[in-house]
């Protein structure tokens, strides 16, 4: 993991639908909690109505994480609005904030109203979430054009690239490191640095060689 | 393309709706489905395809109709309350004897309902829907990976029979991802030389039409087709046997209540439980020969769904009543968990010794 490059008040993670940004996001809340920080992490997902921060409210509420989402989030309405405390979280610049975005361009429009604050502050991780064994994203120019799709809609630049590649529970270490290329070919077309590679918690402990970024926190269904 | 790629249930039926040739959608926004058009939207463009979103569910299900006519592989998705407004167009398109596949990603009704996972439409489904005799072939996935496999399959049982086809889904199947091995290309492979072409000056023009005035051809035009409503029942029904062998009880559930359900008939096992499962994989034709054939073996038959049992009826008509039929169910968004199935067959089993 690139240190000094995740090391920033501000961490968002945007990224193509499905790509795992909301479950790298609770983690990585997680993690900078167990490092220290003051941390919240927001969900601004106007996207999706299934597979929320929400989900793991209680392990990061128990971690001492505060959670900012709407109080309908995970309650099937289906209501694209935003939470307004998130402007507190982006105006006070007092603790670590951690935001889980919707996904593709269309997702990333919701960060726009929170532009002038975080590029003025100057402060963030911008994290572009990709999974080569998603359908749209199997190869480097593909992610690619979304990114530049996110990117446009968000009107903030990416600053790193996530490799979060995956097939759920069939996951191997050789299908993540099988990505690898792809992943070095996607940091030349952006000229952005690869600034984690995540796996699952089982599989890093079997393979502790590997500098990976470890998902505790699953949405698991039958 | 990698070998296995990560995939909704929803993105897997319109990807694999694409590899199987389809390269026209039709069809209006509706959670839990949307992914299937959203989906759509992005990949047709750049394939040759049509993507529209309709004004409404009826447009889309009559834009289906028109193109079903030209014989080309066509589809369109909701999820319950869209798929009760494609009703008509759907009777129309069985009334013309017309290939077309409809996928109903279904959620909790009656009404609006909710968005969250149901199988309460499976009377609208089997049964009818629409108005007058017709029938539909229903096939119900069980994973991301049968989702893009009976997308595929759900076109050729249409085109070889011409009649609509329906992919019965759940919110849960629609939402989940899960590793998908992606079907090959394929396409039709079926004449179709009653499609609307052009003649060319060669041949007679051919019509598209489910309006008959003369009664006697009309009541013809039914029998025909329940002619052939028969030979698929007596060869297309499809279903899944699970530990039946020597089954005392037996679990009949489909899709992600099946899922459950084997998750409680393993469980069961392991306590000495001797209980098998029936999965329709066809709803229509429903797989009447394995349950009359359970029916003479075991004590009782547990049915396990997402609805007030609406299932219920074609197990007793199938199993002509010999056997007692227990309802495991939850509704209206609810999932039954394996504990509660596990609870019912121990219930059952204590009840009927």
């Amino acid at each position: 993991m690139d240190n000094h490059a995740l090391n920033k008040r501000v961490t968002l993670f945007c990224g193509h639908y499905g790509s795992g940004k909301t479950n790298i996001a609770v983690n990585w809340a997680l993690h900078l909690k167990r490092l220290g920080h003051e941390v919240a992490i927001a969900d601004i997902d106007v996207v999706n109505p299934y597979f929320r921060t929400k989900d793991s409210q209680a392990e990061l509420v128990a971690a001492g994480v505060e959670v900012v989402a709407l109080p309908f989030a995970n309650t099937s309405v289906d209501l694209p609005s935003l939470p307004a405390e998130v402007y507190g979280l982006v105006q006070r610049r007092d603790k670590k904030v951690v935001m889980d975005i919707g996904g593709d361009d269309r997702g990333a429009y919701a960060l726009g109203r929170y532009r002038p604050y975080i590029l003025e502050e100057n402060d963030f991780a911008n994290l572009f979430v990709a999974n080569f064994y998603r359908p749209l994203t199997t190869t480097a120019e593909d992610a690619f054009e979304i990114m530049r799709e996110i990117e446009a809609a968000a009107g903030i630049p990416f600053t790193g690239i996530v490799n979060n590649s995956n097939i759920g529970v069939e996951t191997r270490l050789c299908d993540i490191v099988g990505t690898f290329p792809m992943a070095e070919k996607l940091s030349e077309l952006s000229g952005l640095p690869i600034v984690m590679t995540t796996a699952e918690a089982t599989l890093c402990k079997k393979e502790p060689q590997y500098d990976f970024f470890e998902l505790e926190l699953q949405k698991k269904l039958f | 393309m990698a070998e296995k790629v990560l995939m909704k249930g929803n993105e897997a039926i319109a990807e694999a709706a694409i590899r199987a040739g389809c390269r026209h959608y039709f069809g209006y926004p509706i959670t839990p489905q949307t992914e299937v058009a959203a989906y759509m939207a992005k990949r047709m463009p750049k394939i040759g395809g049509t993507f529209l979103q309709a004004e409404s569910e009826i447009s889309a299900i009559n834009m289906v109709y028109g193109v079903a006519g030209t014989g080309k592989r066509v589809m369109t998705s909701s999820s319950s309350p869209g798929i009760s407004l494609k009703q008509e167009g759907i009777s129309y398109i069985a009334g013309a004897d017309l290939p077309a596949l409809i996928v109903n990603v279904q959620r909790g009704g009656p009404g609006l309902g909710g968005i969250q996972p149901s199988q309460s439409d499976y009377f609208q489904s089997t049964k009818g829907g629409g108005h007058g005799d017709y029938r539909m072939i229903v096939l119900t996935p069980e994973s991301v990976q049968e989702m893009a496999d009976m997308t595929a399959l759900a076109f050729e049982l249409a085109e070889k029979y011409r009649m609509p086809a329906m992919l019965l889904a759940d919110g849960t199947m629609g939402q989940m991802m899960e590793p998908v091995e992606l079907p090959e290309e394929s396409n039709d492979t079926v004449e179709k030389p009653w499609a609307v072409t052009g003649t060319e000056g060669k041949r007679e023009h051919n019509i598209i039409n489910s309006l008959y005035l003369k009664p006697e051809e009309l009541e013809q035009k039914n029998i025909e087709r329940y002619e052939r409503y028969k030979l698929i029942e007596e060869t297309e029904a499809r279903y899944e046997s699970f530990m039946m062998d020597d089954a005392e009880y037996c679990v009949v559930a489909f899709g992600i209540a099946a899922r459950v359900a084997k998750n409680a008939v393993v469980a069961a096992r392991k306590e000495g439980v001797k209980v098998g499962m029936i999965r329709p994989i066809t709803v229509w034709p429903f797989p009447k020969a394995p349950i009359a054939e359970a029916a003479d073996k075991v004590r009782a038959f547990i049915s396990v769904e997402l609805s007030m049992g609406q299932m219920i009826e074609d197990i007793r008509l199938a199993s002509e009543c010999k056997k007692p039929v227990y309802l495991c169910n939850r509704v209206g968004g609810m999932i039954p968990s394996p504990e509660e199935v596990y609870a019912k067959i121990m219930e059952v089993k204590g009840g009927s010794k």
